[in-house]
Order: C-alpha cells, then sequence, then structure tokens
C-alpha cells in the first residue's frame, strides 16, 4: 500500500512539472503582452530611473537568457512562492490568487458535498425503483439538468431573486463584511451566501451522477453476490446498501477525482461570472484576456495541481475501499 | 388443511407449482405445475436443460423470483421444527411474502443455498469471514446463559458478539476445507481460488445449521477435479450436519453419485421422478431415456456419433401443445400426444412418469383404434 502510495505521487510530480512548463510556454508565447509593453514603453522614455528600472525586470524574469534556464529560474521562483507580478493589477499574484484561492475551495467543496448529498440517494431511489413513477419523474429532471447550462441557471435564478425578493444575492459576503477582516460572524454570512452558488453549481454534476449512479448500481444488482446477500435472509436494505451500493460507488469516486473536482473549480467560471463571485475562475478569465499572462499561467499550473491532487485522494480512497486495487 | 395428512419425514413438499414471468412479449410460464418432495436428510437430484425451470424452482422456494416473477399457484409446504419443543407445522413458503421476517429467518436461517458462480457470489470488498459472521449473527442466538453474558446479549439485540462470529467463522471454514482458516478468515475474495470461494459460500451456507441445502449448479463453474472435491464435501457434511439437499444441475454424472432421489425437468414440468437407481437403470419416459443415451461412454465403439436430442428446446412462447416433449419425442404417437397432456403416473420401478404411453386409457384407446 505504501508503496502504490509513493509511486502515485511520484507519478503526479512528474505530470506537475510537465505542466508548469507548458504553463511557462503559454506565459512566454503571446506577443504583445503586458511585459513586453512594459519594457518598450520604459526604454521609450530613456531616463535613468526607467533604465533601472527595464534592468531590474529583465533581471527579475531572465529575459536575456535562454528559455531553459529562464523555465527553470521561474519554476525555482515557483517554489519559493513567488509566482510573478500581475501587471494589470500591479500586485503580486501571489496575493491575488491567495485572496480567491480558499473562497474558490469553500465554494468547490460544498458544490461536491451538494452533488453526493442530492445525486447518490437518487439514484439509489430511481434504481431501487426502476421504472416506477418516481423514476421516471427523476430521470426526466436529471436529463433537464444535464442539458441546461448553469450560467443559465444563474442567470434565471439572478433574475428571479432580484425581481421578486431582497435576497442579497451577489457575491459570497454581505455588503457590511465584503472588506472586513475575518470573524466567525463573517464565516456566518459567507456560509449564508455559499449554499446557492453551490447549488447552481452543482446541478449539471448532480444530474450527471444521478444517471451514473443509477445506472451503476443496477448493473451491480444484477450481479450474483447481490442475490446470495438476499438468499442469507438479510433484510433487502441492507443488501442494496451494504453490498450493492458499496460496490456501485467505487468508480463515482475515480470521477469525483477527475471530473467533479477540477469541473466544478474551472467549470464555475461561467457561473462565478453572472454571480459576480470573488473566485479564481472569473479572474483567470479576466487575466488570459488582458493578456496578463503571469497571473494567467500560475492560475494554470495551480488548476492543474488541484486537478492531480484530486486524482491522487480519488485513488487513494479508492484503494483504501477496493481490497482488489491494493494489490501490489 | 392438508398440511396434516403429511409424513413427518417430509422436509418440502411442492404441490402444482406455477411461476410466471411478465416480459414484454407476454406471459413465460416457467413453471406449469411442479410436484416433488424433498425427504429430511436426503438429496433431490433435480436434472433438466437450460430453461426447464430448475433454477426458477430453487428461487421459488426461497422467495427470490424476480420482480417480473410471481407465484401463481400451487403450495410449498416446508416441515418447520419449534425451537425446543420439537413440535413441527408445515407452513406454506408460497403464502408468505418475499421480504417477510418468516422468510428472512428463513432464508439463510433455515433454507441456505450455494450459486453456480462461486466466482462472483461473494461481495468483492468483504472478507471471507464478514460474510460468515454476518448470517451467523442474522440467524443464530446466543445461548440462554445465566448472569452477566445474558445481559450482555440482550444489550446486543440478542446478537453473537462479533468475536464469538469470527471463531465460529474460522471452525466453519476449517470444516469445509480451507487450509490455515485463522489466516484465510481476513481473505478477501479475490484472493481466493474458485473451488476455495465455493467452499466459502458452503461455510456460510451451512454455518446457521439449516435443514435445506439448495446447491443450484454449484460446480458448473469449477474444474473437474475441484468438482468432486466439492461434491464430496457436501456429501460429508451432509453426513455432519443432517441437512437435506437439493442439488440441481445438467450433469448426468454428478447427480448419480450425489442423490438419493432424481426429478427430471422438461419445460417447467417434471417428467420423470423416481430413486436414482430406477431413473439410471430403467427410464419410463422417452426424455429420460434420450437425456441418458446422449452421455458419453468408455468403450462406445470409436468413430460412432454421439446421440443426441433431436430439434431444440421451444421457445417459450411457442411451447407445443399437448405433451411439450412431443415435438423432439422418438415416440410420439401423432394425434394423440400433441392433443392431451400426461400426468405424473406410476412406471417402471416405482417411479412416476408424464408420458401419454404410460397411461392405461389412453394406450387402451390407441390399440383399439388399431383393430378397427
Amino acid at each position: 500500500m505504501l508503496s502504490y502510495i509513493i509511486r502515485r505521487i511520484g507519478y503526479s510530480l512528474v505530470m506537475l512539472v510537465l505542466v508548469s512548463f507548458v504553463g511557462f510556454v503559454i506565459i512566454e508565447l503571446p506577443p504583445g503582452d503586458f511585459l513586453t509593453q512594459l519594457l518598450t514603453e520604459l526604454e521609450g522614455r530613456g531616463d535613468r530611473s526607467a533604465e533601472d528600472r527595464v534592468t531590474e525586470l529583465r533581471l527579475r524574469y531572465g529575459l536575456d537568457i535562454p528559455l531553459l534556464p529562464r523555465y527553470v529560474q521561474w519554476a525555482t521562483n515557483f517554489v519559493r512562492g513567488d509566482f510573478g507580478e500581475s501587471f494589470a493589477l500591479e500586485r503580486p499574484v501571489r496575493e491575488v490568487i491567495a485572496q480567491r484561492f480558499w473562497l474558490t475551495c469553500a465554494l468547490a467543496v460544498a458544490s461536491i458535498l451538494m452533488v453526493w448529498v442530492i445525486a447518490i440517494p437518487i439514484g439509489v431511489f430511481s434504481a431501487t425503483h426502476q421504472y416506477t413513477i418516481g423514476d421516471q419523474i427523476f430521470t426526466t429532471i436529471s436529463f433537464i439538468g444535464l442539458g441546461v447550462p448553469g450560467f443559465l441557471l444563474a442567470l434565471l435564478l439572478l433574475f428571479y431573486v432580484v425581481q421578486f425578493t431582497d435576497v442579497d444575492i451577489l457575491g459570497l459576503f454581505s455588503r457590511e463584511y465584503r472588506d472586513a477582516p475575518w470573524s466567525f460572524a463573517k464565516f456566518i454570512d459567507l456560509l449564508k451566501h455559499l449554499w446557492l452558488p453551490a447549488l447552481i453549481g452543482s446541478i449539471t454534476g448532480t444530474a450527471g451522477l444521478i444517471r451514473i449512479m443509477r445506472g451503476n448500481l443496477l448493473d451491480t444488482l444484477g450481479q450474483p453476490f447481490v442475490e446470495s446477500a438476499r438468499a442469507r435472509g438479510l433484510k433487502s436494505r441492507t443488501v442494496t446498501w451494504k453490498h450493492a451500493v458499496r460496490m456501485a460507488i467505487n468508480p463515482l469516486i475515480v470521477i469525483l477525482g477527475s471530473e467533479a473536482l477540477p469541473g466544478i473549480i474551472v467549470g464555475n467560471a461561467l457561473v462565478a461570472t453572472v454571480l459576480n463571485l470573488p473566485t479564481i475562475g472569473p479572474e483567470f478569465v479576466r487575466a488570459l484576456q488582458r493578456q496578463d499572462m503571469y497571473l494567467a499561467g500560475t492560475t494554470l499550473v495551480f488548476f492543474t495541481l488541484i486537478l492531480l491532487v484530486g486524482n491522487l485522494l480519488a485513488d487513494l480512497a479508492l484503494a483504501w475501499l477496493d481490497p482488489r486495487i491494493r494489490l501490489e | 388443511m392438508s398440511a396434516a395428512v403429511l409424513d413427518q419425514d417430509v422436509l418440502l413438499d411442492v404441490r402444482d407449482l406455477q411461476v410466471h414471468f411478465d416480459v414484454r412479449r407476454g406471459t413465460v410460464r416457467a413453471l406449469e405445475g411442479v410436484n416433488f418432495t424433498i425427504r429430511k436428510s436426503k438429496t433431490l437430484g433435480v436434472i433438466g436443460e437450460s430453461g426447464s425451470g430448475k433454477s426458477v424452482t430453487a428461487r421459488a422456494i426461497m422467495q427470490l423470483l424476480a420482480k417480473n416473477g410471481s407465484i401463481v399457484s400451487g403450495e410449498m409446504l416446508y416441515n418447520r421444527q419449534g425451537d425446543d419443543s420439537g413440535d413441527s407445522e408445515f407452513i406454506d413458503i408460497a403464502q408468505q411474502p418475499s421480504d417477510s421476517q418468516l422468510m428472512r429467518d428463513l432464508r439463510g436461517g433455515e433454507i441456505a443455498m450455494i450459486f453456480q458462480e462461486p466466482m462472483s457470489s461473494l461481495t468483492p470488498v468483504y472478507t471471507a469471514g464478514l460474510h460468515i459472521g454476518e448470517s451467523i449473527q442474522l440467524h443464530l442466538k446466543p445461548r440462554q446463559t445465566v448472569g452477566d453474558q445474558m445481559a450482555k446479549a440482550i444489550a446486543k439485540q440478542n446478537r453473537i458478539p462479533r468475536e464469538e462470529a469470527r471463531q465460529i467463522a474460522i471452525e466453519m471454514l476449517d470444516k469445509v476445507g480451507i487450509p490455515r482458516p485463522e489466516e484465510r478468515v481476513v481473505s478477501y475474495p479475490h484472493e481466493l481460488s474458485g473451488g476455495q470461494r465455493q467452499r466459502v459460500m458452503i461455510a456460510i451456507a451451512l454455518s446457521c445449521g439449516p435443514k435445506l441445502l439448495i446447491a443450484d449448479e454449484p460446480t458448473t463453474a469449477l474444474d473437474v477435479t475441484t468438482q468432486a472435491q466439492i461434491n464430496d464435501l457436501m456429501l460429508d457434511l451432509q453426513q455432519e450436519f443432517g441437512m437435506a439437499i437439493m442439488y440441481i444441475t445438467h450433469d448426468l454424472g454428478v447427480i448419480a453419485e450425489m442423490a438419493e432421489d432424481i426429478a427430471v425437468m422438461y419445460l417447467g414440468r417434471i417428467v420423470e421422478q423416481g430413486a436414482t437407481d430406477s431413473i439410471f437403470y430403467n427410464p419410463q419416459h422417452p426424455y429420460t431415456r434420450a437425456l441418458l443415451r446422449s452421455i458419453p461412454r468408455i468403450g462406445q465403439t470409436e468413430g460412432s456419433r454421439l446421440e443426441v436430442i433431436e430439434g431444440m428446446v421451444p421457445d417459450p412462447f411457442s411451447i407445443p401443445t399437448g405433451c411439450a416433449f412431443n415435438n423432439r419425442c422418438p415416440d410420439v404417437m401423432p394425434g394423440i400426444c400433441d392433443a392431451r397432456m400426461p400426468e405424473l403416473l406410476t412406471a417402471g420401478d416405482g417411479q412416476r412418469a408424464a408420458c401419454l404411453l404410460h397411461d392405461p386409457d389412453t394406450m387402451r384407446e390407441v390399440t383399439s383404434a388399431r383393430v378397427h
């Protein structure tokens, strides 16, 4: 088991290095990005302080050395926590991301919890009551949920709430807490705002997971071990949950790590833009539009990191849950 | 109630059992009036081709039919022994809802079943010991002892404590011939071979001391040497535990060594039943004879072809009228076999066969028709 964990972490690290290289190339790629513009502008001014600044920037971003050493320099800085500067916001990338990172994670975790808490019982119900009215209703709803994009739902909901209620739906905090330092009251305020974007963000995922859970469980319920469990005299609830669901849920954990987690973080950029949430998604989109490449590249590497960590956790959870995977 | 008439020697008496399945194309009459008796501590072999209704019969006894299946009519009288008194009463399993407390107590507790696919009959994420322990904690009650232990037992909802269940599980694994049972008790199914898994299934089945063990083709998925070992094991354990066995198979060779009585099934009916010797040495139904002729024998003339039963098992929606075997029967009497339904009548060495050739009334008509 231990060697399995070490091996998996090793693969993840290799993957991370590869992706960070791609991220770096992307940072370097576009002509006319912020840094180039800034340098041209400074050189144009030609005075002493401008020249100093140019030298400083050239040194800092290693513009005079070839690509590979420059990557190594960037990567070393990255590991040290220096991600470069967001030229558009005129702040270190680190600050910009740190501010939004935890809120993004909170939103993602809330969304995932909601997906699982809603989807699994419904999926189990649908499978154990296959072709009944209840199953048909849930199946129809989940197809609609799969078909309607999240940002559209967000827009509709926004319209409804603004038009007919006086709930403060935009953002993750009420106005009085928005710039306040962290406190318990602010945390409660966050929870009050979090559920709605979490719900909207989780609808597509929930609909998909209901379908998958239903299908998996139907397959599992047809397996001989389910019949033999019933033949032992177990209650049908015990057979369903202890034996069938326990087996049917394994593939869902892989989906959780490899699709749900990154999907919710990245895919929610649109929803977050509509609802004006202070998460990484919208900032990433803006950074790309402005060619604010250090911010964009760093965000990209962070997304990958989250994906890799999610995959790793899912694999470890699966190995823990399914003894067949623990095989060396 | 007719139950009173039954012999105390009888464990299960199935009468006129009819099971139908609703499918898209209509109704499949899987069992059309099945009758047989299982005697205490004896083995009944049930033999027949695929689709003859062997497995459906077993599942009907367990009340484990698929959702679209239903017991349309018939009785399954099970002789249930009282806990201490030794009194017994016959209960009709056909009348019990599948999820009732009584059925759940019977399933696994008094009627246990082992299956065709040992490879996938254990839940892959649970150990052998957990499977056995689950059954023990469900069906066995702690012995009523005085003092603390009793208080503990009551506190734990009258369950056998987990540690004791584990001990019983190890004992059972030892009994079914699994080496180093104290290590194997924590093995997962994928760590066991097919034969070992079937042994674990037998251990689960016998852990609660059932009166009837239903074995639905228990050795079909195993290789020949393992088959023989599993069958020997079942015979040994029958000696020790004294349970009756309903042994379902399509293997005539196996049934000869396992069973005292045999029931031959064809398309949802029993066509012949009786003592194993009479069925093998003096078969009365043309179908049984055809089955026996289709076994390859050592010493058969080299190069000769194995006899087969002509034709195919009919589709469940186009079963011939009259005797269901009439379209494949070598001794068919046209105009008679496709018009009448044969009943099980005594024939040969005291066995019973459902064939019009053994129906005196029909045969009298046939002979008189020939004379005119």
